[in-house]
């Protein structure tokens, strides 16, 4: 079925060349902002202490550079290497969204580590993000485990829309 | 470099990969959900996922090459702690749909009104943790 895209298909390898570049200037990034340092982000969320505003810095700078580049994404058609945006279909605030958001945040407090600067942090060969980020892979897991509610059930089985609806859906 | 020039460098390099991601491949760049795709996709996707998370563990050790240093990590919590607070952020960011990278960079750049609650959420739990932990300190 999706074997007859030409232009789309035959690009995986600068697809995945694309989301390994992405990883690791992600990963340098963090390296350089200074964030994977629980120290400092739990200075960040220190408020009440001894503030460490040095997260205000990267949010900001990452998300002008994001905004730049969304920007110009939403007058293409199409991304570079593939048929279409995939962009999150929810609209709702919902309990799951702040609930979830707020469980995360009590994590991310007593640590001082989030899913990015930890699984970047593992090449540190440092135990105790090994052990961190083998607790959040079961947290995860344990997710996967709870049933879904109508909205949301079976994701994989429902591709999310297309901004641009003609585009080959390349599933799988 | 100054820290805050090092954030700012470092956040620009940040928000490049999550543009670059969008704008070769249509994908977000949010690390929880790359991180459960692997364990949820199969086929290409799956195989993106994985490489973006082969590059993002490979990212310490090239800035340790350039730089000369590795990352700096301080302050790291005892195993129980990081324990506990891996599960309830991998449980947190799928049940909220994201993490820092998803809502907090992806999300705010999109002007996504569910990213900003999402933000607003997870910073002030993260506060009044790290409060509540200071208050407990000898």
């Amino acid at each position: 079925m999706s074997g007859t895209v030409s232009g789309t298909m035959n690009r995986t390898v600068p697809r995945l060349a694309a989301s390994l570049g992405a990883g690791l200037v992600f990963g340098l990034g963090l390296s350089l902002s200074g964030m994977l340092d629980p120290a400092r982000v739990q200075g960040f969320l220190d408020v009440t202490g001894a503030w460490d505003p040095t997260l205000i810095f990267v949010l900001g700078s990452a998300v002008s550079v994001a905004l730049a580049g969304f920007t110009l994404a939403r007058r293409l058609p199409r991304p570079a290497l593939a048929a279409r945006f995939d962009l999150p279909t929810h609209r709702r605030i919902d309990g799951r969204l702040l609930g979830g958001a707020a469980l995360f945040g009590i994590g991310w407090g007593l640590s001082g580590l989030c899913p990015g600067p930890a699984v970047a942090a593992l090449s540190t060969g440092a135990l105790p993000v090994a052990v961190f980020v083998l607790a959040m892979l079961v947290g995860m897991a344990a997710f996967e485990r709870l049933p879904q509610p109508r909205s949301e059930a079976a994701p994989a089985a429902r591709p999310p829309a297309p901004i641009r609806p003609e585009g080959p859906v390349a599933s799988g | 470099m100054h820290p805050y020039m090092a954030g700012l460098a470092g956040g620009a390099l940040i928000g490049l990969s999550v543009a670059g991601l969008m704008l070769l491949n249509g994908r977000i760049a949010g690390i929880s959900g790359v991180v459960a795709g692997i364990g949820r996709n199969r086929g290409e996707r799956q195989h993106a996922d994985i490489a973006f998370v082969i590059g993002l563990i490979a990212g310490p050790p090239l800035f340790a090459w350039l730089s000369g240093a590795w990352p700096a990590m301080h302050g790291v919590a005892s195993l129980p702690v990081l324990a506990g607070a891996g599960l309830l952020v991998g449980f947190g960011t799928r049940l909220g749909s994201g993490c820092t990278s998803g809502h907090g960079v992806a999300g705010l750049a999109r002007l996504s009104p569910r990213s900003l609650a999402a933000v607003f959420t997870f910073l002030a739990t993260g506060m009044l943790t790290v409060t509540a932990l200071r208050g407990l300190a000898p």
